[in-house]
């Protein structure tokens, strides 16, 4: 490039003005609502468009200059046939015998289309000024109408025509310029009179008199179909000062597919209707105020699903969708697994954290018992089947979701499915998990659309798993849906009501998302938690693979109940301590010694795990300086940082049990814990909470996660360290 | 490591909504500063991205990721361009978007006169092709490219641009004289 472009560059650089705000968000706003529009046009069934309309505009297409140019001469031959004594005469007798006939014999066929296409042409009538201007090559015509006074446009008593006969008798000459101001009526009329008239030499094709015609009612229309598209007609319809393509008043609009709001008002807003529970994350706790943590384990890994399907989307996921409790805990670690009749073994870990040495993490991780054998299940599938799960990530992943999950099943085990909204009912009987082919055929039938049905579907699916329940049996509905849940019970409060009756009758329920766009993760949580269940989002068919297949048992047998977490931290030992996460997990100080308190439950083969950060007493990290009147602690034993205690029911049991164990000064944090702490640092770099994590960031979040990846055999933390790199880049705009 | 455009593209032809929205979030400046230069005018240039914004997810439907989705994007612009600038001329107003853009920027600013006075000129003095071809160069569009997206020949765009110098050449040597 010379230096003149390099000028020029710059120069043009510097000019171009950024766009306004205001301008852009409409503009976004506005590309986003007509692909709504779209997309909801497409749902529907296209039935064939207006033939009419469309032959008519294939005609208009086809005028081209010589077409024009045919029109051109029948519009002077009309001027002849009004002029010349000669066509007076002829014209004179035509009117005797009467204009109605000659048009329907000669174009029958072309009025009646024209008048099927008259209420759209009405409305354009009042805006446009029809001025017609036709070009031809040799015979410069201009035909200019002389305006009706009431129209309110300028005067000019004399058009421009060349023909010099034309000038001496300007009276005829308004007369057939009326006849082209109102088209629609009167020009069929009498276009084919001239032809009729003019006889020798002169036809008049039939496309070109509707060219002429149906362009009023097809120009907008063509306009935007052809949009981008060159067009070669060359006949011009000038519409006044209108901007005829986007101008057009709102009855026009309709006729469109793209919809120009005048002025983006509130409605226009997106209707995004994804829900997720506001939290602010858990605050710095001073250990001589409040020395006391309590909390309920969560085994959800919905969060994390939706982080990876938002992050491989090319966005940045809701800050609020980030649950650092569930991200951690999507993953498997290789925790010391119980000995004997221990449902779970709970092992610490204190560590220098890996965001700032001055403090300690505290790595407190529970690995449950696998099960070898488990008793028979009962498993109603509750799914939803309204319009909005007809995506091929929502219905159709369900299905083969399901169909993975079969093979999981033992013989013995039952299934019984129930939809809701959309198609009615129970479409499938209590069946034995070893018939396949049964279940199979009725999930395949299964199908997305229609309305909401409005029925019971909860309590249906309730009233038939207890049918199915069994003494020494295990039961559970399973809700599959993309956030509607409208499932007979409105009220959310009444909801998890209903859900926490039923827990105690012994059926529980498990929350299964799919699908973007409305999913309310904040209910779905909240019923899984009510249901003693887990919450999990199903993004892609591996994540199937996970939740269902790999980790089914863990996910619907559950090895304890109600476990609540409580730490006493030391306050000789620990100046400040912080939760990360379980934000929507806390319970208060009473609850944990509280049986009636519901909490959350491990599953077979489950591993939970929480992490504190603390800071030492006498490290200079610590951010709150120590009270004046407060009575100082005397030195006490500082070898223990706290002191845990944690809660659970036996599976059908009303008395929890106490486990009870120090806080001790341990071994360095290993790979297992090391790679938990990078997944939390990473879900508090998606959270925008890294006002504790100080210059720590996306890059070490990946040389932590790297370096602490171990053996990885299913591919879960390559794949997290992969959404890290992804966050990394889609966090710098 | 970000999901590329033209998978974006897809997904949003395909139907999916956000990341249609993305999509056109991290085109909107650059279709905006090309949009200003092949009009020269921001309130043109303000209308030209509001149509193409409106008819674009209807147009991405055509999208088949066979073109890179800027080039693509580009190619839908300058048509768009070229619509208004037809659509305008039958209005008889004869104004051209640069010459309304040096009125109202002399009004505006006299202070930057000595800089922009030239930029005008130097645009107002090219056809409506050699301005389109160098507001495509100039956004560092590589010539083949540009090719594509104005429906020529890499040689047409080669000669475009030599010819654009050459009048710019002129130009600079006609000021040197005054």
């Amino acid at each position: 490039m010379t230096d003149d472009l390099n000028d020029l560059k710059s120069a043009l650089n510097a000019a171009t003005p950024a766009p306004d705000p205001a301008t852009r968000a409409a503009h976004l706003r506005l590309a986003e609502e007509n692909f709504d529009n779209l997309q909801e046009t497409a749902k529907a069934a296209r039935p064939t468009p207006n033939r009419l309309i469309k032959g008519v505009q294939m005609m208009f297409k086809g005028l081209t200059t010589k077409g024009a140019l045919t029109l051109t001469t029948a519009v002077i031959a009309v001027g002849i046939v009004v002029i010349t004594p000669f066509g007076r005469d002829l014209l004179s007798q035509n009117d005797e015998l009467g204009s109605e006939v000659v048009s329907e014999e000669v174009i029958g066929s072309s009025t009646s289309k024209a008048a099927t296409a008259a209420p759209v042409v009405d409305e354009p009538a009042q805006a446009i000024n029809p001025s017609i201007r036709t070009q031809g090559r040799n015979d410069q015509v201009f035909v200019e109408d002389t305006p009706e006074p009431n129209l309110g446009t300028k005067p000019e008593p004399v058009a421009p025509i060349s023909a010099p006969e034309v000038k001496q008798a300007p009276a005829e000459t308004q007369n057939m310029v009326h006849a082209l101001e109102a088209p629609q009526e009167e020009a069929p009329a009498e276009t084919p009179i001239a032809a009729n008239q003019q006889g020798d030499g002169l036809q008049i094709p039939g496309s070109a008199g509707m060219g002429l015609i149906d362009g009023y009612s097809i120009e907008p229309d063509n306009i935007n179909e052809e949009y981008f598209a060159d067009s070669d007609v060359n006949l011009e319809f000038e519409i006044g000062e209108v901007d005829r393509s986007f101008e057009y008043d709102s009855s026009r609009q309709q006729a469109l597919d793209v919809v120009i709001p005048k002025e983006p008002g509130p409605s226009a807003e997106v209707a995004n209707t994804e829900a997720f529970s506001e939290t602010t994350p858990n605050a710095l706790k001073i250990t001589s105020q409040a020395p006391v943590s309590t909390f309920s384990i969560d085994v959800d890994t919905a969060a994390y699903s939706v982080v990876r399907s938002s992050l491989m989307a090319g966005r940045m996921p809701p800050k609020d969708a980030v649950r650092i409790e569930e991200m951690i805990n999507y993953f498997p670690y290789d925790y010391a697994a119980p000995e004997g009749t221990e449902p779970f073994q709970p092992t610490v870990q204190i560590g220098t954290s890996p965001w700032n040495e001055d403090k300690k993490l505290v790595h407190i991780a529970f690995q449950g018992a696998q099960i070898t054998e488990r008793p028979p299940m009962n498993l109603v599938f509750l799914i939803d089947t309204s319009g909005s799960m007809n995506a091929a990530n929502k219905l159709p992943l369900l299905k083969q979701s399901f169909r993975l999950m079969l093979s999981e099943l033992q013989p013995e085990d039952e299934v019984s499915i129930v939809t809701y909204a959309g198609s009615a009912g129970q479409v499938l009987e209590p069946t034995p998990a070893s018939d396949r082919n049964a279940i199979l055929s009725a999930l395949d039938n299964l199908s997305a659309g229609g309305s909401t049905a409005g029925q019971a579907g909860l309590q249906q699916a309730y009233s038939v798993a207890e049918t199915m329940a069994a003494e020494g049996e295990v039961t559970r509905v399973i809700l599959a849906t993309d956030g509607d849940f409208n499932v007979g019970i409105s009220n959310p409060d009444t909801l998890k009501d209903y859900i926490a009756d039923k827990r105690e009758t012994g059926v529980y329920l498990s929350v299964l998302g799919f699908g973007r766009g409305n999913l309310d993760d904040a209910t779905m949580q909240a019923l899984a938690q009510n249901g003693n269940g887990q919450a999990a989002y199903i993004d892609t068919l591996s994540e199937a693979q996970k939740v269902l297949v790999d980790q089914l048992s863990g996910a619907l047998f559950s090895i304890a109940n109600d476990v609540k977490i409580q730490i006493e931290f030391n306050p000789a030992a620990v100046a400040e301590y912080r939760l990360i996460g379980y934000e929507t997990r806390a319970l208060r100080r009473e609850d944990f010694n509280n049986d009636k308190v519901d909490a959350g439950e491990i599953g077979a083969g489950h591993s939970v795990t929480a992490i504190y950060e603390v800071t030492p007493v006498g490290s200079p990290a610590i951010l709150n300086d120590p009270l004046r009147y407060q009575q100082v602690s005397e030195t006490a034993d500082t070898d223990e940082l706290g002191f845990l205690k944690l809660r659970y029911k036996a599976p059908g049991s009303d008395t929890s049990q106490l486990i009870q164990t120090p806080l001790t000064q341990s071994d360095p944090l290993d790979n297992e814990a090391l790679f938990a702490a990078a997944i939390s640092g990473f879900a508090q770099l998606l959270r925008g909470e890294d006002s504790y994590l100080g210059d720590w960031g996306y890059d070490q979040a990946i040389a932590l996660a790297n370096s602490a990846r171990g053996d990885d055999p299913f591919g879960y933390r390559s794949e997290a360290v992969k959404l890290m790199r992804l966050a990394k880049s889609l966090d710098q705009r | 490591m970000t999901v590329s455009d033209e998978d974006l593209a897809l997904a949003a032809a395909g139907g999916d909504r956000q990341a249609f929205s993305s999509l056109l979030d991290r085109h909107y400046d650059k279709l905006f500063g090309l949009a200003f230069r092949l009009t020269g005018q921001q309130a043109e240039a303000e209308d030209l991205t509001q149509d193409i914004c409106a008819a674009l997810a209807a147009k991405l439907r055509n999208y088949r990721g066979d073109a890179r989705f800027s080039t693509w994007l580009y190619r839908v612009t300058v048509n768009a361009a070229h619509d208004r600038r037809r659509r305008r001329a039958t209005y008889m107003k004869a104004s051209d978007g640069w010459g309304d853009w040096e009125v109202n920027r002399q009004a505006a600013m006299s202070e930057t006169a000595a800089q922009t006075d030239w930029l005008q000129r130097a645009m107002n003095s090219l056809s409506d092709d050699l301005r389109d071809t160098l507001a495509l160069v100039l956004d560092d569009v590589t010539h083949k490219d540009a090719a594509d997206i104005l429906g020529v020949s890499e040689g047409t765009v080669s000669w475009r641009i030599s010819e654009a110098k050459k009048r710019l050449r002129a130009l600079k040597q006609e000021e040197e004289q005054v």
